[in-house]
């Protein structure tokens, strides 16, 4: 494929509007996911409060498409792509993937759905299993499900060489060896060796150096093309989730706060809290620098979160029905495509900056 | 679902993939491509192992005590049990006894050498044995946390508790003098400690994100285990356990100084000392002779530890 | 913002711009039994007083070591110093362990990227900062206090009084990160070294943070050199930027001029390679290779194996300072001069 007709394939409409792409159902339906934590203290280490790391999160990825999830410290966001992966085991929730409920009856087991959905780690020296060779490291997956040892590392020279690093260089190498955008590279390939439908990648480029992240996501983009893939971007960096994104999920403490298209989203954010999070991002323009900080103070831990809306504590518009009631997920705009967790934006909520009842959205 | 494989990327010389380190020397163009092998972390311990002098030293001298216990029929000059009662505590330099002899009149050399065997035996043993107990049990409690962890590590907390010499006199008293039982007694005493350990280090590496992946692929737990986490968890145990070795020595020579292990006639260090005491103020060097082979396997043993540690200690 | 009035009037006025650090061809060595490491290679720069410098660059480019033997921090039997570094007046690479001492805190203080580690956790943040107080000024005890507590509130720490007897783990990272900025500020130092200090920090706690460090420098008059890798960070709180690769400065210059008009390719190569929503669709433009090896000293320019513009002329020695116009550098032969 040319570099020409890739660029094409990649371009898609400047405001994100991605929708009408794939098929009509989604491949992962994800409802009321909840965990909560235990802290344990006192006399005999029993459990005193609760990490309410993910308080009932819904949500839906569609085939084929990039869906970011960003968030500050705290908000859930790794917790909720452990839980999917069932690295961590959920308290309550409904996963279902590609119409099959997971541990339904006749739905998916756990380990069917971990030849379907994988995950790239964020770099770093515990990312790698420092003993083995990294194309060992590959090749664990297929031979765990089936595959005989000669295939399994031929699978993985393959991989190796579509992530760009030559199999005979780079093939028993041990990660200590690699620069930290060729362990990554190892990371995805690792990730792709159960040949997946859906990847989650949790802040998989973080660590790397701005030049060694713009060829990983380079890389992500290509693979993601050729592979079919479906992709679950968990960042920080609003940035890059910006340019990666097809639809972008934007959680605090636990609770999912906004959720839409890339470009709605980042050009009109419903929530405040989202307003607050974009207004943050430090400008690289030095004639644009901000004079106010768009939040005060740190986001809270999950321990104790505030009742009703969670933002309320930080929020420059709260009023007493958001410490009263909790704002649902609502859609506004073109087919509630849009989502947002305010009682500003839900009509008759009580709030003084809400439109009355009745009100079209 | 697509194949892999599908489409190949040509290589551009230039990308971010060429590596850091130096190539590996060319071979023919003609003939296959070069594999490149990787320095494993082994052979990277391996490696500073052998450039630190001090722990060559004492792995040659550990070998040459090991070698010549083994090889005790060939190299005893005398045989150990037979007793002179007319050239008892002869002075080192004697002739004929160039260690002199003991108390009975039997040749030191020759019982310092058997003596090896028996010492070492119950040194090295009863860590061999605990080493694989007591790493299974903390493999266990490390990985899978929970009521589990905490019932193996309170029972192992239990035995802790006694300081180890009076918990091995105890048991051995317990079950009675000999060899066997003084080495099980050993054995018991060391199980908790190299327990804590491997749990502890268990529970760091269980965190990292590479468990985490294995996991994610579908992987039993065994195999999880199995193929990530003893590697990464046999190194710092490794150091554990042959810094044990040197306690080892010691508890044991001291059990038999008690008289719970070896019985005489038998040649043992710890033994010999007991025996040798009543001539300590006639020939004061002979009494010494038996403590400076435990002193000097015991400290080989655990500057050998020592290295092994700084080695291992390797910033990748 | 409330400043006491006892630190505003102890600030210098507006002075000319003078020099309050200067340095000249720093080379620093790691030698170690298996290799030796050429961390900063030639670095010569200066900084005026009341001015902000970012030394901009990746990992391994060897700014948090620059950063570092400004202060002499660097483990003492691994490295090697060579080169001329004046602190207000102090030559840093003279001084014995006293003067170090006393020059540390009083005249040049830093502060670093994990306030985890940075501060005691078995001290209370007051007792930190009094402590510091106490070790260079001749004041009582209670007097050190109460000067804590005004530094606490000039780093906006909410219920200063309270959290002056607060432990390090009992506060979030944001005040946390605002108590070493006060440890740091305790002695009034004229110069303030920050090695990445909000990188490990949220992005709404990050532009707290750099508005509240643009804020105290104003106040306080105190030059500060910044080390970063992001260049937001570096757009909103830079006057001067030094973009740094394999330890030496490949370009220098004003804000603005280095970020609207990048001379040298690296810098070139950084501004394109960063992501933004707008490069939405296009694929990223990426500066081919990894960072060198720091343990050999290359002949030639060490961007040239990376450079889509490199000639022969790169390789056989490293390019000299060229500056066009007034204030900027840049270390490339294709720079006019």
């Amino acid at each position: 494929m040319t570099a020409a007709a890739r660029m094409e394939k990649v371009a898609i409409a400047p405001d994100g509007g991605a929708l009408a792409k794939s098929s009509a159902q989604p491949l992962l339906i994800v409802r009321n996911l909840r965990k909560y934590f235990p802290v344990k203290g006192g006399l005999l280490n029993r459990s005193v409060a609760q990490v309410k790391a993910v308080d009932g999160v819904s949500f839906q990825v569609m085939a084929g498409e990039v869906l970011g999830i960003v968030g500050e410290s705290g908000c859930g966001k790794s917790t909720t792509a452990r839980l999917l992966m069932h690295l961590l085991t959920p308290d309550e929730g409904e996963v279902i993937f590609d119409g099959l409920g997971l541990g339904a009856r006749d739905g998916m087991t756990v380990k069917e759905l971990r030849r379907n959905a994988q995950m790239v780690f964020q770099d770093s020296y515990a990312s790698l299993n420092p003993r083995l060779p990294v194309e060992d490291t590959i090749a664990f997956g297929p031979m765990v499900h089936g595959l005989p040892r000669a295939e399994a590392k031929q699978r993985a020279r393959g991989l190796l060489e579509d992530v760009g690093l030559a199999p005979e260089r780079f093939g028993r190498r041990y990660p200590h060896e690699l620069s930290g955008g060729q362990r990554q590279r190892i990371n995805i390939a690792r990730a792709l060796a159960l040949q997946p439908r859906l990847v989650f990648l949790d802040e998989a480029v973080s660590a790397l150096d701005k030049s060694v992240e713009a060829q990983v996501l380079n890389l992500l983009v290509d693979l993601k093309e050729e592979f079919n893939l479906t992709y679950v971007f968990i960042s920080h960096d609003l940035n890059v989730v910006h340019y990666i994104s097809d639809r972008v999920l934007v959680m605090y403490l636990g609770k999912v706060v906004e959720v839409g298209p890339v470009g709605s989203v980042y050009s009109r954010p419903a929530h405040p809290y989202t307003r607050a999070l974009l207004s943050s991002q430090p400008s690289m323009d030095p004639d644009r620098r901000k004079t106010e900080p768009p939040l005060s103070g740190d986001p809270p831990t999950p321990i104790n979160p505030p009742s009703g809306c969670r933002f309320r504590t930080r929020c420059a518009f709260a009023e007493e029905i958001c410490g009263r009631v909790e704002p649902p997920l609502l859609g506004f705009g073109d087919a509630g495509a849009h989502q947002s967790a305010c009682h500003m934006n839900s009509a008759g909520s009580g709030h003084s900056l809400a439109a009355p009842a009745g009100t079209a959205a | 679902m697509t194949q892999v494989n599908a489409v190949r990327r040509p290589a551009n010389p230039l990308d971010e993939t060429r590596d850091r380190t130096p190539a590996p020397p060319a071979a023919a163009k003609e003939s296959a491509v070069v594999v490149y092998k990787g320095q494993s972390y082994w052979s990277n311990v391996g490696r500073r192992l052998r450039s630190d002098p001090t722990t060559v030293v004492c792995g040659l001298i550990v070998l040459a005590i090991i070698l010549v216990s083994v090889f005790a029929p060939l190299i005893a000059p005398m045989d150990p049990y037979q007793a002179k009662m007319l050239g008892r505590l002869a002075p080192i330099g004697t002739a004929g006894h160039p260690l002199g002899t003991d108390e009975l009149g039997r040749d030191m050399l020759s019982r310092l050498i058997y003596g090896g065997r028996i010492s070492l035996m119950m040194g090295l043993t009863p860590v061999g044995v605990a080493l694989a107990v007591g790493g299974l049990l903390g493999v266990v409690a490390g990985y899978a946390g929970g009521w589990v962890n905490m019932m193996i590590m309170r029972f192992m907390d239990v035995f802790y508790a006694f300081p180890s010499i009076m918990l091995a006199i105890a048991i051995s008293g317990a079950l009675g003098a000999g060899i066997g039982n003084g080495m099980l007694a050993l054995t018991l005493v060391l199980i908790p400690s190299i327990t804590r350990v491997t749990e502890s280090v268990t529970t760091q590496v269980r965190a990292y994100d590479f468990v985490d992946a294995a996991r994610a692929t579908g992987a039993s737990t065994t195999r999880v285990i199995v193929t990530h986490v003893l590697s990464n968890v046999l190194g710092p145990i490794f150091i554990f356990a042959t810094s044990l070795v040197s306690v080892s020595i010691i508890i044991a020579s001291g059990l038999s100084f008690l008289g719970l292990g070896v019985s005489p006639p038998e040649a043992d260090w710890g033994l010999m000392l007991s025996t040798l005491r009543q001539a300590i103020y006639i020939n004061p060097m002979l009494c010494a002779l038996p403590g400076i082979m435990i002193f000097v396997t015991s400290l080989c043993f655990n500057l050998m530890s020592d290295g092994l540690r700084s080695a291992m200690d390797v910033r990748l | 913002m409330a400043l006491s009035a006892a630190m505003k009037s102890e600030a210098p006025s507006a002075a000319p711009a003078e020099k309050i650090v200067e340095v000249e061809d720093l080379h620093v060595k790691f030698v170690s039994k298996d290799a030796t490491v050429h961390a900063v290679n030639g670095v010569t720069f200066n900084l005026d007083r009341g001015e902000v410098l970012c030394i901009l660059g990746e990992s391994g480019s060897g700014k948090s070591v620059t950063l570092r033997a400004l202060m002499r921090l660097l483990p003492e039997r691994r490295t090697r110093l060579s080169g001329r570094i004046q602190v207000a007046g102090h030559d840093i690479m003279t001084l014995n362990a006293a003067g170090l001492s006393r020059v540390r805190g009083e005249v040049v203080s830093m502060i670093f990227q994990e306030p985890m580690t940075a501060l005691d956790p078995v001290f209370t943040i007051g007792r930190q900062i009094a402590e510091t107080v106490l070790r260079h000024e001749d004041v009582t005890r209670e007097d050190a206090y109460k000067r804590a507590l005004d530094l606490l509130e000039l780093v906006q720490i909410p219920s200063a009084r309270r959290r002056l007897h607060a432990y390090p783990h009992e506060l979030s990272g944001g005040l946390r990160q605002r108590a070493m900025i006060a440890i740091a500020l305790s002695c009034r130092p004229a110069i303030l070294l920050a090695d990445e200090p909000t990188t490990a920090l949220d992005a709404t706690v990050q532009i707290q943070i750099l508005l509240l460090l643009r804020q105290l420098q104003e106040d306080l008059g105190m030059g500060v050199i910044f080390v970063t890798h992001d260049l937001g960070v570096a757009g909103e709180i830079a006057d001067r930027i030094a973009v740094m690769y394999a330890g030496r400065f490949v370009e220098t210059g004003p804000v603005r001029g280095v970020m609207r008009d990048p001379l040298h390719p690296y810098t070139q190569g950084l501004m394109a390679s960063t992501v933004h929503g707008h490069m939405k669709g296009q694929r990223l433009r990426t500066i081919e290779g990894a960072p060198p090896n720091l343990e050999s000293v290359s002949d030639g320019c060490s961007f040239a194996p990376r450079c889509a513009h490199a000639t022969d002329r790169c390789l056989v020695r490293p390019p000299d300072e060229r500056r066009p116009s007034a204030g900027r550098m840049a270390r490339c032969v294709l720079v006019d001069d």
